[in-house]
């Protein structure tokens, strides 16, 4: 397997604040890898680090071409796509608007088929077309966050809790589109989870975060199956 | 009843331009949430430019789209150069920026054009007044260029790819950017966009009230208060606000307090609907669900 997505000693903060202290990460092309860890240990800034949202020091290789420190309108047209903490869509336009802004940088002729295929994931969309992204109920928008990233064809999907204040029922859908949209795209996936069992259920390897260094890592399997990983860290 | 009629359409007419220069304000104000104080500054100046193309012998409609044109250039280079170093500056600091702008431009238009009125002339016929006296040719054209402007760029950002984006990044600067807009590029286009609308505004008129560098000082103000009066996030409830305001100076000031105080009245009806609807009539009450 290749590498799709791989972090060396990438370090990260706000302004003064540091937050990541060197992390070493890899997400496979069409693997998905999780990234778990306490509130506050530096997932969020993880993701925002490996679009550019953040200053980094350190390595971040998509495919083989280093995109650290570079624009995130740059990376997100190189194929990388970010459903960020809070969804990221656009709650003044419509749906039919933000699924035209997910497409925005595709010039090929196969966006409206694409459409088609984000209705089969998400029939509810289809009926809140004309509707303003901000009316959709809370399931509704991260189906949208995710059709809007998925638009964009992108090669690495990064994940952040999409799962969050959802009912289980809608988790269930969630994930079980993720994993179609695995198979059928062949997209990496990066994903942070609060619900480290969903996640480890998803996922064939998988990350510890504490305070903003890796303390576990390996095959997610393994991982969901050691119960001292579990109980000193995942607290089940 | 004659009269009436040609005081409601003179304020259409004046009104498109206050609609034109309150879009202009309300396009950057989206985007970046300050207001420019330079823009009327920044139509006088334009309006310089056409003259100067017109008086070189230049044709009127070849100098009215050069203007246009040079007018975009500008505004998209004085975003790059001037306001996107102040990004992430304070409030403040912006001010300062475009009080400095003002400045600049009201200086530059005094040494290079002098303080001295002139004539600037109009393409339309305005000799013999048409529909019976209702209304001259100049107002007539004035607010048919005004409605096809407006028009314009009402179908640029509702139906283009372009304006879509110019929107999403206006409401939105880092998802837009995770979509791979380019922000910055779309800010120096709406100050570009500002800069030309701005532009053809100064151009419709100085034939009416002559070519100063204070020339849009009061249209600004009026146009502000247009803005302030429809909303001043929503581009649609300014233009109407701008179009609100012409009509209610032009009928008040015949009709109710006299020409001196029109001014005052407009004002005053302005700060009795803000106060009852502080977003303005046609605020945007973003709808959301936390
Ligand atoms: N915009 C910011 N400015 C300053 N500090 C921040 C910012 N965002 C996060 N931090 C700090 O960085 C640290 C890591 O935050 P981060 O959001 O990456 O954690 P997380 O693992 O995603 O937590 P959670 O599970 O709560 O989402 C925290 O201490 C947080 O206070
Ligand atoms: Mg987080």
């Amino acid at each position: 397997m290749t590498a799709l997505l791989e972090l060396r000693d990438l370090h990260a903060g706000y302004g003064q604040t540091r937050v990541l202290h060197g992390i070493d990460l890899t997400v496979d092309a069409g693997g998905v890898t999780a990234l778990l860890g306490a509130n506050g240990a530096g997932k969020t800034t993880t993701l925002r680090a490996v679009c550019g949202m953040v200053r980094t020091t350190g390595e971040v290789t998509l495919a083989g071409e280093r995109i650290d420190n570079r624009a995130t309108e740059d990376i997100a047209r190189r194929g990388v796509a970010h459903v960020p903490d809070g969804r990221g869509t656009f709650m003044e336009l419509t749906v039919e608007e933000n699924f035209k802004l997910g497409a925005y940088v595709r010039k090929d002729r196969e966006v409206t088929s694409d459409f088609e295929q984000m209705f089969g994931y998400f029939p509810r969309l289809r009926q809140r077309w004309k509707q303003q992204a901000g009316t959709l109920s809370g399931g509704e928008q991260q189906m949208l966050a995710i059709a809007r990233a998925l638009l964009l064809r992108p090669r690495l999907l990064l994940l952040d809790e999409p799962s969050f204040g959802l009912a289980p029922l809608i988790v269930q859908d969630i994930f079980g589109i993720l994993r179609q949209v695995r198979e059928a795209q062949g997209v990496g996936i990066l994903i942070v989870e609060q619900n480290a069992n969903l996640a480890l259920d998803f996922a064939d390897r998988a990350y510890l975060l504490e305070t903003g260094r890796i303390v576990v890592s390996g095959p997610a399997q393994e991982i969901r199956e050691d119960e001292q990983i579990r109980r000193s860290y995942l607290g089940y | 009843m004659q009269g009436l009629a040609h005081q409601l359409v003179a304020g259409i007419a004046t009104g498109g331009i206050y609609a034109s220069v309150a879009l202009a304000l309300v396009m950057i104000y989206q985007s970046t949430h300050h207001l420019n104080f330079a823009q009327g500054e920044m139509a006088t100046f334009s309006t310089y430019i056409a003259l100067t193309l017109i008086n070189v012998g230049l044709p009127y409609w070849i100098a009215f789209v050069l203007t246009i044109l040079i007018s975009f250039a500008m505004g998209v280079f004085i975003e790059r150069v001037m306001l996107k170093p102040m990004h992430n500056a304070s409030v403040l600091a912006n001010v300062g920026v475009f009080i400095g702008l003002l400045l600049v431009f009201r200086n530059a238009m005094g040494w290079i054009f002098d303080y001295t009125i002139k004539a600037f002339p109009s393409p339309f016929e305005s000799d013999h007044p048409l529909l019976g006296g209702l209304i001259s040719g100049h107002e007539l054209g004035s607010t048919a260029v005004t409605l096809g402007v407006l028009g314009i760029v009402y179908v640029f950002f509702r139906f283009t790819k372009l304006g879509l984006a110019m929107r999403a990044a206006a409401f939105n600067a880092s998802s837009s950017r995770l979509v791979g807009i380019r922000v910055g590029w779309m800010l120096a286009l709406g100050w570009g966009l500002a800069a030309a609308i701005g532009a053809i505004a100064g151009m419709m008129i100085a034939p009416v009230v002559f070519l100063e560098p204070n020339m849009m000082l009061g249209i600004l103000l009026y146009a502000f208060a247009g803005a302030l009066l429809g909303g001043i996030d929503n581009p649609g409830g300014a233009v109407i606000g701008g179009f609100a305001v012409g009509i209610i100076e032009n009928l008040g000031g015949a009709y109710l307090v006299g020409t001196e105080l029109k001014l005052t009245l407009a004002l005053g009806i302005i700060i009795c609907v803000l106060l009852v609807k502080p977003s303005g009539l046609f605020g945007r009450v973003v709808q959301s669900r936390v």
